[in-house]
């Protein structure tokens, strides 16, 4: 079967098997539902998110077995209360105090939620 | 290098066939977007994921970087004084394209056609895009300094700014040098990479020195009035720590360079002699971007428009990272990199997608820097954009520097790294 290539690496991967290549895009239909790509909130939360990362992983998914703490799935009450006691001073910090006072109270909220609602990975 | 010129003509010839496949089931006409991102440090690296992450895979992405595996800049200062391996600091590019579908090329961008929209790689073939991310980091501007170029290419007055083989190379200088020898870094004037970069190596080398060779000097040789980063942090640890071992020298702008006899020459001081000279060379944006026009900051770094970082000097064409004309306040980061990774991932997605651009951007930075094995300190900011003066402002009462070095910071410091490891490369 001769496929033309394409720009992604999933996309060509998948020209190895036809089966491989219908399950790919059964997927990318799933997944690239209009209501999930163009919501812009969603794109907004995610970003301001992200800004999180480079320290408590990809959406909250820090590397295991290190000093710095796995916010997905943390409860939302625990994450709004440390940021905000970090902010004020309450909880002693090394730098969390210094990123969170960048931040609005309703920016943290977010935050919170949205960590909250993260799954950990296993 | 057939099979890889084979994807790439189909690129051109079929690419947008191949995509109908997939864009017919998914409900569209016009195909998938493309996005092409020049360049796999943590700026290039960080985008493409990010945007094939905020797309919910819906733009397709493809990386090109010459290198085949990811060296770290941030803790490669470890390696020269000998408490990390290469193995340490480097990580595989595969994640991008397992986990997140990026086709990931390992190959060099020669030149892009701005008005086409299209790149022609150093193979010959051309690929073409809707939107191009230029995250080619610095090269060094070595007439700035007579006789570096040539010192340099002869091995023997390193730089290593740019992680990789010159990282071991100024490691083994440092091991052949006898005890009681003098190693000398020469520092540039600001902007340069990695502000904090050049004080952290001297630490190390010389927490090196004071186990290894305890007669030795390290000598800093800084082109600006006064230590760019963490200043009194830095200042009490050499003093604490080393005593008389690290001298500071500030106002000491190099102009040439002797490789015959190991010495550097300054604007205004008196020559300098050592036995190991590590010279910074003045930095530029990647020639990459230099070459396309995009450098219309005094012809070495990259004016952005700072709502998406999409140059001033071309539509559709993003340029990210140490590139860039930087706000006030911004530091040319690894770190910070990642961080205008993911304004301009949002900025393109939403783009693309005919949604409204976020018009309140926000970015971090943090940077950790090592004052012996163990104990770190730190630089931390919070950016946001202001629409109406269109650019980055540091938040008031957001940021600053750690307290004290600690071990406490240290061990952040290693957090933080496979942190952003993982989320640049996993």
């Amino acid at each position: 079967m001769v496929r033309p290539p394409a720009f992604n690496a999933a996309a060509t991967s998948s020209m190895r098997s036809p089966l491989r290549w219908l399950a790919t895009v059964l997927v990318a239909v799933l997944v690239a539902t209009p209501v999930l790509a163009k919501d812009p909130q969603r794109l907004r939360t995610r970003a301001l998110a992200s800004a999180c990362a480079q320290c408590h992983g990809t959406e909250g998914q820090a590397v295991q077995g290190e000093a710095l703490v796995r916010l997905a799935g943390l409860p939302q009450d625990y994450l709004i209360s440390q940021l905000l006691a970090f902010r004020t001073g309450a909880r002693p910090a090394t730098i969390m105090h210094q990123i969170t006072r960048g931040y609005s109270q309703e920016q943290l909220e977010e935050l919170s939620k949205f960590f909250a609602a993260q799954k950990p990975a296993q | 290098m057939m099979q890889r010129r084979l994807i790439l003509q189909g690129l051109i010839s079929g690419g947008a066939l191949g995509l109908a496949g997939c864009a017919s089931l998914g409900g569209t006409s016009a195909g998938k977007a493309k996005v092409l991102v020049v360049g796999g440090g943590y700026g290039g690296a960080t985008v493409s994921k990010y945007i094939r992450l905020l797309s919910d895979h819906s733009i397709d992405v493809m990386m090109v970087e010459p290198n085949t595996s990811f060296v770290s800049c941030p803790v490669s200062n470890l390696v020269i004084g000998g408490q990390k391996t290469m193995a340490d600091i480097t990580n595989p590019y595969t994640g991008l394209s397992s986990r997140h579908g990026v086709r990931v090329v390992h190959d060099t961008v020669t030149a892009v056609d701005t008005a086409k929209k299209t790149a022609t790689l150093a193979g010959g073939s051309t690929v073409s895009y809707d939107k191009l991310v230029l995250a080619p980091g610095i090269d060094f501007m070595w007439d700035q300094i007579q006789g570096l170029r040539e010192a340099h290419a002869g091995g023997q007055i390193l730089h290593a700014w740019k992680a990789g083989p010159e990282t071991m190379a100024l490691r083994r200088q440092l091991e052949a040098m006898r005890d009681g020898g003098t190693y000398a870094i020469v520092i540039p004037e600001a902007p340069y990479r990695c502000p904090p970069g050049p004080y952290e190596r001297a630490s190390v080398i010389a927490a090196y020195f004071k186990k290894a060779k305890p007669k030795s000097k390290v000598l800093i040789l800084d082109g600006n009035p006064d230590v760019t980063s963490k200043g009194p942090l830095f200042k009490k640890a050499w003093k604490d720590l080393y005593g008389d071992m690290v001298e500071y020298r500030p106002q000491h702008k190099a102009v040439a360079v002797n490789a015959k006899t190991n010495t550097v020459e300054f604007e205004v001081q008196g020559d300098v002699k050592a036995d190991v000279l590590n010279v910074l060379p003045v930095m530029r944006a990647g020639s990459l971007a230099v070459q396309t026009g995009l450098a219309n900051a005094n012809n070495r770094w990259c004016h952005v428009n700072f709502l998406n970082f999409e140059s001033t000097a071309a539509k559709d064409v993003h340029v990210i990272g140490d590139a860039i004309q930087v706000a006030q306040g911004m530091p040319k980061s690894g770190h910070m990199a990642n961080s205008h990774a993911k304004v301009t991932a949002a900025a393109i997605v939403a783009e693309l997608q005919g949604i409204e651009i976020n018009p309140h951007p926000m970015v971090t930075n943090v940077c950790m820097s090592y004052v012996d094995d163990a104990h770190v300190i730190h630089v931390a900011s919070v950016h946001e954009f202001v629409p109406t003066q269109k650019t980055f402002r540091t938040i008031g009462g957001s940021g600053g520097v750690s307290d004290v070095r600690s071990d406490l910071e240290g061990r952040y410091a290693e957090a933080w790294a496979k942190n952003i490891w993982a989320d640049t490369l996993m």
